[in-house]
Order: C-alpha cells, then structure tokens, then sequence
C-alpha cells in the first residue's frame, strides 16, 4: 500500500480545539499514513512540555453549559472571574468521565506514531517564545517547510 | 479452543482511543492472527470497518454483547 500523506495547520490554543489536530494525526498514522503538524500562532501552546490550555464560554454561544445554563445565563456573566477556570474544570472533568483521552497522551501516541511536528519559528519569535518550554520531539521552520510536505500531502487541514 | 490469538479491553474508552489500541497490538502480532477487541464507543462499529478498509487488516466480524460491542480482525 502505498502510503498517503495528511498535512495539518494547527492555529488554535484552546482546551477544545487542541483535540482535532491530535484526534485525526494519531488516527490518521494508525491507518497508516504519513502525517505532519505545522504549530502556528496559539497552537503552539499545544506543544508546550507543561498544557495549562482552558475553554471558555465567552464569546462562545455554542458551548453547552451545565443546567441549561448556555440557555438562561446572560451572556456578560460568562465574562465573570474565575468562570474561565470552572469550566475548564467542569470540561476535563467530563472528559475523563466519558474516557476520552488526555491531550498528554494524545500528543504521547502521535509521537509514537511518528507524526512529525513542526513548530512556526516566525511565532516563536513575534511572541518571544521560550523553546525550551516546548517538548523536544519538535522541529523548527517556517511556510516554506511546511510546503515542503503539504505540496505532497493527500488532505491537508487548517484548524 | 478460543478464536481468537489476542484480546484487546477497550471498554470505556472513546474516539480514537479503541482504533488506537487495536493498532497497537496488531503491531505486535503476526500475520494471520486473530485480534478481539471488545469496546462500549457506539462510533466504534463504524470506525473498525474504516479502519480494516484502509489497512488491509480483515475485520472477520462484529457484534454487540450485552451493550458491548465485539469485533474480530485478522492481521494481514
């Protein structure tokens, strides 16, 4: 079989939306494909060695909250202090309930699948990013590196 | 006799988390070998016989026990 290629863009650094780069590459490189993650912006939070990544209800009129609060709850009360840390707290929480994967490990079985991730060095920079904050299995490039394999990939995703 | 070389317990675990497991422990079996793997995600039955499509690993069968799903895959 000849191996097909996945290319993804991951912008995002949330709790929330740190799951579907991890979810498809490590899917994707257990049915064999050859799979690569371009860090750019806030997603570079998701390579962090140390994830304090949270979810928030503001601005966010489709999150469902608890007791139908995302039906009642005024809107401006979601930009309360400490909302930011309960629901992210409540989120986990629901996670682990429902046995979905930490994103610890998510990341772990990607790196054991051999997924290559490639972190923006533009955004390390603009952001005076410290890389040894980030774990090690990282490589460091701009969009031309990144072009570089999508220009071959199969499907390529931005997220 | 049983029917199977391997079991896998995936029960409790989400999306990708049973493919992930079954992947993992075909890596470690021989060719021909059967593979069990037991799992509660509903999305499961539809993502094993994706996942045997596009690997090639031949999903013999799948079935639901007691609100447990079942599936058997041989390893090509």
């Amino acid at each position: 079989m000849s191996e097909k290629k996945l290319a993804i863009i991951a912008t995002k650094g949330t709790l929330d939306w740190a799951y579907p780069p991890f979810i498809l590459a490590s899917t994707a490189a257990a049915l064999g494909y050859e799979t690569q993650i371009f860090f750019t912006f806030y997603g570079l939070q998701l390579l962090k060695k140390r994830l304090s990544l949270k979810v928030s209800p503001l601005g966010n009129p489709g999150m469902p909250m608890p007791m139908g609060m995302d039906t009642w709850f005024p809107v401006l009360g979601t930009a309360l202090p400490g909302m930011e840390s309960v629901m992210t707290m409540m989120m986990k929480k629901k996670m682990a309930d429902k046995g979905v994967a930490s994103l610890e490990d998510l990341r772990e079985l990607c790196l054991e699948a051999e997924v290559k991730f490639v972190a923006c060095q533009m955004t390390v920079d603009l952001f005076d990013m410290d890389a040894s904050a980030f774990i090690q299995d990282v490589e460091y490039g701009g969009a031309a590196t990144f072009f570089e394999f999508a220009g071959e990939s199969d499907i390529c995703l931005y997220i | 006799m049983s029917d199977f070389d391997q079991e896998l317990d995936a029960s409790g675990l989400n999306c990708p988390l049973p493919i992930l497991r079954a992947k993992k422990a075909l890596g470690s079996m021989s060719s021909g070998q059967v593979l069990r793997i037991v799992a509660t995600d509903p999305g499961s039955v539809k993502d094993f016989e994706a996942f045997a499509a596009q690997t090639g690993n031949e999903l013999l069968d799948s079935s639901e026990e007691g609100g447990k799903f079942v599936f058997r895959i041989k390893k090509a």
